[in-house]
C-alpha cells in the first residue's frame, strides 16, 4: 500500500474507533439515581481514548519506520555491491551509491544500464517493495490490536479525559519541541559537512586565504585535492553589499520611523504604513531581478557617462537594491522601538521647551537606543544572509576589493553555486558551501541572539 | 488598562452625580459662574483666564468655560475628583495641550498681559517661561548634569561651560538636591530614587528660570518623606516662581497653597483663599468633596 | 521682559530652521522609499505587462494524407507521429516564394514558432477528419517576430546591430499587408509548463508546483505551529529551562537566513532521510520549518489577546484546562491564529533561496502529478528565466512576477480583511 493509502486508512480506522469507543461506553454507563451516569469522563472522551490506542502506536512505527528505510536500504544495497567497488574511498563509494539509487529512481535509465549497477538498482527495488509491505502490514496490524485494546480500557471508571489530555500535552510539547530539534537539525548539517570540510581543507587557509576558486578543483589526475579555498574575498564582498545596504536602509528606515511616529497625520500614515507593508511583502527574487535587469545596467550608464568604469554586476547595485529592500524591516522595527519610550518622556522635554525634532534628537533616540542598536542588528543579520538579490545581482569572481563599482562575489552567492551545479557529493567543493554554511550561520546566530537581547532588556525597561 | 481607569472615573462621577443633582444638565444649571474669589486685581494677576474651554478628539469637551486670574508668586492648588479636568487645565496654561492631536482649546488665556494664543506668541518660548512638572518623576535617560542642563542648552542661556555649571549648581541648589548628588553629577538620573528624580525634574525645571511652574499631582508618587521634602521646596521656591499645582491631597493643598480651585467634571466650581475653602466651602459640591463623600 | 525670554528669541530662528530640516528628511525618507516601490512596480508592469499577448501569423494548410503520410483511419499513434513539419513549411513556401538561399530558408522556417506543427497534431488528432482539407490557422509566431510586433526591436538601427534583418521585415510587411498577422491574448502562458523557447513557455507548472509546496507547507505548520502555540502559551510552565530554550529557538529561528535552511534541507531531509530531491514534499518540509517561527508568534499573540475573563467563565463551570483551552480560548484566537498563518504562507510562496538547495531549479515542462514529482515553483522559475538573455523571457519573468505578486497582494489582503473582520473590542 502507498504511503498515501496508509495514512488514509489510518484516518478511517480513527473514525471508526472514535464511533465505537463512545457507543461502548455509552453502552457500559449504568443509569446513575438522577441524570446523567456512572462515566468518569464524557462519552466523547471515551472515543478519543480509542482513537489514541489505534492511531498514534502505529503511527509512531510508521514515522520511525519511514525515516529509517531510506539510509538502510542504501547501507544494506552498497554492502551488497562487488568487493572491487566496495574496497575503493569512500568518495568513490558513495559516487556509486548515488548513481545506484538514481538508476532506482528512473526505469528509463535503468533498462540501458550497466549490468552490476542494474543489478544493483534491481535488488535495491525490491528491497524497497517488501520494506513498503512489511511496513504496511506492521502498521495497519498495530493499528488494529490498537483499536482492541483501546475498547479493553472503556469502562466507567477509565478516567478517559485525564489520559486524553495527557496525550495531547505529550503531542502539543512535541510541537513545540521541533523549534529545538530544527535547530539541532541546522547544526548537525551545517556541522558535520563543515567537519569533513576541514578534513581536507585546513581551517587557517579557508579562514585567512585570500584566494578562492574551488572551480578549478578535481581536475583528472588529482583526485581528492582541491582548488583554492581561501574565504576572505567572500566575506569582504559580503561586507561590503552589506555595508551599502545597511548605509541605505539605516538612515532611511530610521527617518522613515521617527516621521511617521511623530510626525505623520493619521492620513498619511493610513498610506505610507501599508505602502511600506507592500515593499515588505515583495519577495526577494523579485529585487534580485529588478537589481540585476534595472538598477545594474542603470549604475553602469550613468558611471559611464561621468567617465567611471563600472563592472555590469556592480557591488553598488546589489547593495543598493538591498538597501531598498531592507528598507521596511528597519522601520518597523524602529517604529516599535520608538513607540516604547514612554510619553511622559516626550511631555518632559516638551515641557521644557524643546521643539519636536530635539526631543527626538536629544530625548527620544538617547532613550531608543538600545533598541535601535538591536535593529541594527537584526537588520545587518539579515543583509548578510540575504541570497537572491546577490545570486541575480552580485557577480561569481572572487575580487578582493573594498570598491563598490566592482563585481564581488558573497559567502551566499558560492553557497547557492556550489550546491546548484553539477555536484559530486563529499568533494571539497560541495562540502566547502557546508563551511561556508557554518559560518553564516554562526555570524547571523551571534548576531540574533545579540539583538534579541539587547532588544528583550530594552523592552523591559520601560514595561 | 486606560480604558479601565477611565470606565472607574465615568462611574465614580456618575455616582456623585445621583449623590448631589442628577444629571450633567441639572448640574451644570446649579452653576452660575464660580462662587468665591476667582479674580484679581489686574495688576497682581499673572495669568488671567477667560472663557476657557478645552475639547478633546471627537468634541468631547473636557473644561467647560473656566475664569479665574491666577497671581504673582503664589501657590494655587487645583483639586477635584479624578477627571474633573484639573490636567487638562493645567496643561492649557504652557500650550502642552497642543501636543495632543485633536484637542482644541478656546478662550482668552494672558500672561503678563499677552494672548498666549497670539500668533507672534511661540510655544518653545512660552513653555520656557512657564515650565512642568509631571506626576510621574520623568528625567531623561542621561546623567544628573545633563538633566539639568537640558533646557539652558536647548534655550541657549549659558555662553560658557562655567556660566552653564553654574545654573546647574544653582538649580540643584534650590531644588535642594546638590548637597545629594554633588560628587555624582555624571551619574544617570535615572539612577536616583524615586524624591530625588522628581527633585531633579524640579531643578530641570528652574534651570530655564521660568516664572511660572505648573506641578500636576507632583507627589502622588512618591512616599510621605520625599512628599515632605518636595512641600517644602514648593514653599520655598513661591519666592521666585508662580506656582500651580494640582494635587489629589487636600492636607497637601492646605498645607503650601495660598488660594485653591475646586473643579467639578470640566466647571470651575469654587475659587477662594484656601483656608476659606477648607473651612467655610460656600458650594455644595465643594464641600461634599472635602468632607469626603465622595472624591 | 526677562534674560530669559531675550535670550530663548534670540535662538528661535536657527531652531525652527533646523526643526523644518528634520521633517523635510523624514519626510523625504518616506518619499523616497515610496518611490522605491513605484518604480520597482512600474519597472516590472512596464516589462511584463507586453508579456500577456503573443503575435500569431495566420497560414493556410494544405493537410493533404500524402504530406503527412497519414489517412483519416490511423491509430493516434500515427497521427501523432505524422509530419506536420513539412506541411507548415509549404505553407510558408507558398507564403513568400521564392525563397533560395539557405540562411534566408531557415529564417523563413523560424518565422513561427516550433508549436506551429504541433498545433497542427492538435488539431488533426482532436479531428482525424481535417486530413485532406486546406485549413486557416493561426500558429504562434516565433519570439523575435513578437518582439518586434511589440515595439522591442528598432528598424532604424543599422540591419547588423538588429535580430531581424532587412529580409525578413519584407516578408513581416507582405504577411502584414495581407491581414496574416495578429496579436491575440497569451493563453499559453498560464496553460503550459516552461520550454526553451519563450514563446511556448508558460507558468503552469511552476504554479502547480508552488501549489503542491504550499499545501505540504500548510499541513504541517498550520497544526504544528497551532499546537507549539497552545503549548508556550496555555500549558508551559513558567521559569522553565525546556520552555525558554524553545522560546529562545523559536525567535532565533525567525532570523536565521533562509539559505540556512536549505542546507539543512539538503543534507538531513535529502541525504539523511532520502526524502527525494526537486519535490514539493522536500519544498513543503524546508518552508515548514521556515513558517513556523511566523505562525507560533502570531498564533501566540493571537492566544494572549483572548481576554482572561473568557478562561476564567469556562474553569469556572468545572471544565478542565485542556477544555477550556480547545473549546473556548482556541475558537476566539482562530482568526488571528489564521491571519498569522496566511502571512506565513505569502511568506513561503514568495521563498526562493532554500528551494534553490535542494534541487527545486529542475527544468520543468509538464505539470508535476504529486508532491513527490520533480517541480519547481514560481519564484525559481522567475529566477530561472531571469538568467536568460532573450527579451521575450525577460518580458514572460516580469509576467510571472506580476502574477506571484498578484498572488501575494490576495492572500495579504485576505488576511487583512479577516483581520477587520473578525477584529473584537474586549
Ligand atoms: N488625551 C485625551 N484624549 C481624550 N480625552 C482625554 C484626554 N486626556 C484627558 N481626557 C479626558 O478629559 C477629562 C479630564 O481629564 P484630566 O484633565 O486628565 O482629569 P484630572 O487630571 O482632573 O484627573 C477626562 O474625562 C478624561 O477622560
Ligand atoms: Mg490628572
Amino acid at each position: 500500500m502507498s504511503t498515501l493509502g496508509i495514512l488514509l486508512t489510518l484516518m478511517l480506522l480513527a473514525a471508526f474507533s472514535y464511533y465505537i469507543g463512545r457507543k461502548r461506553s455509552l453502552a457500559l454507563a449504568t443509569p446513575a439515581k438522577r441524570d446523567g451516569n456512572d462515566l468518569h469522563s464524557l462519552p466523547s472522551y471515551y472515543g478519543y481514548l480509542v482513537v489514541v490506542w489505534a492511531v498514534i502506536p502505529a503511527l509512531l512505527v510508521f514515522a520511525l519506520w519511514s525515516t529509517l528505510e531510506t539510509p538502510l536500504l542504501t547501507s544494506n544495497m552498497r554492502s551488497h555491491l562487488p568487493a572491487e567497488y566496495q574496497d575503493k574511498s569512500a568518495d568513490e563509494l558513495s559516487l556509486t551509491t548515488n548513481r545506484v539509487l538514481n538508476l532506482a529512481r528512473d526505469p528509463a535509465q535503468l533498462a540501458t544500464a550497466d549490468p552490476i549497477f542494474k543489478a544493483a538498482a534491481e535488488d535495491y527495488l525490491q528491497m524497497q517493495s517488501m520494506s513498503q509491505t512489511i511496513k504496511t502490514i506492521l502498521v495497519l496490524a498495530l493499528a488494529i490490536a490498537g483499536v482492541f485494546i483501546g475498547l479493553r480500557h472503556v469502562k466507567p471508571k477509565t478516567r478517559a479525559r485525564n489520559q486524553v489530555e495527557r496525550v495531547v500535552q505529550f503531542i502539543m510539547i512535541g510541537c513545540a519541541s521541533i523549534a529545538i530539534l530544527t535547530t539541532v537539525g541546522i547544526v548537525f548539517s551545517v556541522l558535520i559537512e563543515s567537519y569533513r570540510f576541514f578534513g581536507q581543507v585546513p581551517a587557517t587557509e579557508f579562514l585567512f586565504g585570500t584566494h578562492w576558486s574551488p572551480q578549478t578543483a578535481l581536475r583528472a589526475d588529482q583526485a581528492g585535492s582541491s582548488g583554492s579555498f581561501g574565504a576572505v574575498p567572500l566575506f569582504v564582498g559580503t561586507l561590503l553589499i552589506s555595508a551599502i545596504a545597511l548605509l541605505i536602509a539605516v538612515p532611511l528606515g530610521l527617518m522613515s520611523a521617527i516621521y511617521l511616529s511623530e510626525y505623520a497625520g493619521p492620513k498619511l500614515r493610513a498610506y505610507a504604513k501599508p505602502a511600506m507593508e507592500i515593499l515588505a511583502g515583495i519577495p526577494t527574487v523579485v529585487y534580485g531581478f529588478f537589481a540585476a535587469l534595472t538598477v545594474a545596467p542603470f549604475i553602469r550608464t550613468l558611471g559611464e557617462a561621468m567617465g567611471l568604469s563600472v563592472a555590469s554586476e556592480s557591488a553598488l547595485a546589489a547593495g543598493l537594491v538591498m538597501g531598498i529592500m531592507i528598507i521596511p524591516f528597519m522601520s518597523s522595527l524602529s517604529d516599535d522601538v520608538i513607540n516604547a519610550v514612554p510619553q511622559s518622556m516626550r511631555d518632559g522635554s516638551y515641557g521644557m521647551g524643546a521643539t519636536k525634532s530635539e526631543t527626538i534628537k536629544q530625548v527620544i533616540l538617547p532613550a531608543a537606543l538600545p533598541g535601535i542598536v538591536g535593529a541594527f542588528l537584526l537588520a545587518a543579520s539579515r543583509a548578510i544572509g540575504e541570497t537572491m538579490i546577490v545570486v541575480m545581482a552580485a557577480g561569481l569572481a572572487a575580487n578582493m576589493t573594498i570598491n563598490p563599482l566592482e563585481a564581488v562575489t558573497t559567502v551566499t552567492v558560492q553557497i547557492v553555486t556550489l550546491l546548484t551545479g553539477d555536484q559530486e557529493f563529499d568533494s571539497a567543493k560541495t562540502l566547502a558551501a557546508f563551511a561556508l554554511g557554518l559560518s553564516l550561520f554562526i555570524v547571523t546566530l551571534i548576531l540574533n541572539v545579540v539583538a534579541l537581547h539587547i532588544v528583550r532588556k530594552y523592552r523591559e525597561q520601560y514595561d | 488598562m486606560t480604558e479601565a481607569t477611565i470606565d472607574m472615573t465615568t462611574t465614580a462621577v456618575l455616582k456623585a452625580n445621583t449623590a448631589t443633582s442628577g444629571g450633567r444638565e441639572e448640574f451644570a444649571h446649579t452653576i452660575s459662574g464660580t462662587i468665591g474669589k476667582p479674580y484679581l486685581d489686574g495688576k497682581d494677576a499673572k495669568f488671567f483666564c477667560r472663557g476657557v474651554n478645552v475639547f478633546y478628539a471627537g468634541e468631547k469637551q473636557a473644561i467647560f468655560d473656566v475664569n479665574m486670574d491666577i497671581g504673582r508668586n503664589e501657590v494655587i492648588s487645583m483639586i477635584g475628583p479624578s477627571g474633573c479636568g484639573k490636567s487638562t487645565f493645567l496643561r492649557c496654561l504652557n500650550r502642552m495641550n497642543d501636543t495632543i492631536a485633536g484637542c482644541r482649546v478656546t478662550g482668552d488665556i494672558k500672561l503678563d498681559g499677552e494672548d498666549i494664543h497670539d500668533k507672534e506668541q511661540d510655544p518653545v518660548l512660552l513653555r520656557a517661561r512657564v515650565g512642568m512638572v509631571f506626576q510621574k518623576p520623568n528625567p531623561f535617560p542621561k546623567s544628573i548634569y545633563d538633566n539639568v542642563a537640558y533646557g539652558p542648552r536647548l534655550h541657549g542661556l549659558a555662553s560658557n561651560r562655567a556660566e552653564l555649571d553654574d545654573i546647574v549648581e544653582q538649580s540643584l541648589t534650590k531644588a535642594g538636591l546638590f548637597k545629594e548628588v554633588k560628587d555624582r553629577l555624571q551619574a544617570p538620573g535615572t539612577g536616583l530614587s524615586g524624591g530625588q528624580q522628581q527633585r531633579l525634574c524640579i531643578a530641570r525645571t528652574i534651570a530655564v528660570s521660568p516664572e511660572v511652574i505648573l506641578m500636576d499631582e507632583p507627589t502622588s508618587a512618591l512616599d510621605p518623606i520625599a512628599t515632605a521634602t518636595i512641600e517644602e521646596l514648593i514653599d520655598e521656591l513661591r519666592a521666585s516662581f508662580t506656582i500651580c499645582i494640582v494635587t489629589h491631597s487636600m492636607q497637601q493643598a492646605a498645607r503650601i497653597s495660598q488660594r485653591t480651585a475646586y473643579f467639578h467634571m470640566g466647571y470651575l466650581v469654587e475659587l477662594n483663599d484656601t483656608k476659606t475653602v477648607f473651612t467655610n466651602p460656600q458650594h455644595q459640591l465643594t464641600e461634599n468633596y472635602i468632607t469626603g463623600r465622595f472624591g | 521682559m526677562s534674560t530669559t525670554t531675550e535670550r530663548v528669541k534670540a535662538t528661535l530662528g536657527k531652531r525652527y530652521a533646523r526643526e523644518k530640516r528634520f521633517r523635510f528628511y523624514g519626510l523625504a525618507s518616506i518619499a523616497l522609499s515610496i518611490l522605491f516601490l513605484v518604480i520597482l512596480l512600474a519597472d516590472i508592469i512596464g516589462k511584463g505587462y507586453p508579456a500577456f499577448t503573443s503575435t500569431y501569423i495566420k497560414l493556410d494548410v494544405q493537410l493533404d494524407a500524402q504530406t503527412l503520410g497519414v489517412s483519416a483511419d490511423s491509430t493516434p499513434e500515427q497521427l501523432r507521429t505524422a509530419n506536420y513539419n513539412t506541411v507548415v513549411q509549404n505553407s510558408l513556401n507558398t507564403l513568400i516564394p521564392g525563397v533560395t538561399e539557405r540562411k534566408e530558408k531557415k529564417a523563413l522556417k523560424s518565422l513561427v514558432s516550433g508549436d506551429a506543427q504541433y498545433e497542427l497534431q492538435r488539431r488533426v488528432m482532436d479531428d482525424p477528419t481535417l486530413i485532406g482539407t486546406n485549413q486557416s490557422v493561426w500558429v504562434l509566431a516565433d519570439d523575435d517576430i513578437d518582439t518586434y510586433y511589440k515595439g522591442n526591436i528598432d528598424r532604424t538601427l543599422p540591419e547588423g546591430d538588429r535580430r531581424i534583418k532587412d529580409f525578413q521585415l519584407t516578408w513581416l510587411d507582405k504577411l502584414e499587408a495581407d491581414g496574416r498577422i495578429e496579436s491575440q491574448f497569451n493563453t499559453i502562458f498560464f496553460t503550459r509548463g516552461d520550454s526553451r523557447e519563450p514563446e511556448e513557455a508558460g507558468i503552469l507548472s511552476a504554479l502547480i508546483g508552488s501549489f503542491y509546496t504550499l499545501l505540504v507547507t500548510l499541513s504541517l505548520s498550520f497544526p504544528i505551529g497551532v499546537a507549539a502555540a497552545l503549548y508556550l502559551e496555555e500549558f508551559a510552565p513558567k521559569n522553565n529551562f525546556w520552555v525558554d530554550l524553545i522560546e529562545v529557538n523559536i525567535n532565533n529561528l525567525a532570523a536565521v537566513p533562509s539559505i540556512v535552511f536549505g542546507l539543512l534541507g539538503l543534507a538531513v531531509f535529502i541525504q539523511l532521510f532520502g526524502v527525494p530531491r526537486s519535490a514539493p514534499l522536500v519544498g513543503g518540509l524546508v518552508l515548514t520549518l521556515m513558517t513556523l517561527p511566523t505562525i507560533i508568534i502570531a498564533a501566540r499573540a493571537a492566544l494572549r489577546a483572548v481576554p482572561p475573563s473568557i478562561r476564567e467563565g469556562a474553569l469556572g463551570i468545572g471544565a478542565s484546562k485542556t477544555q477550556t483551552v480547545f473549546q473556548n480560548v482556541l475558537p476566539l484566537a482562530m482568526p488571528g491564529i489564521l491571519t498569522g498563518t496566511i502571512i506565513g504562507m505569502a511568506q513561503a510562496l514568495g521563498e526562493t533561496a532554500p528551494l534553490l538547495m535542494i534541487g527545486m531549479i529542475a527544468f520543468i515542462m509538464d505539470v508535476p502529478s504529486s508532491v513527490t514529482s520533480p517541480s519547481t515553483v514560481l519564484p525559481v522559475q522567475i529566477y530561472l528565466w531571469s538568467d536568460s538573455p532573450e527579451r521575450a523571457f525577460t518580458e514572460r519573468t516580469s509576467a510571472a512576477i506580476m502574477v506571484l505578486l498578484a498572488f501575494l497582494v490576495s492572500m495579504n489582503l485576505l488576511a487583512v480583511i479577516l483581520r477587520k473582520r473578525f477584529e473584537r473590542r474586549w
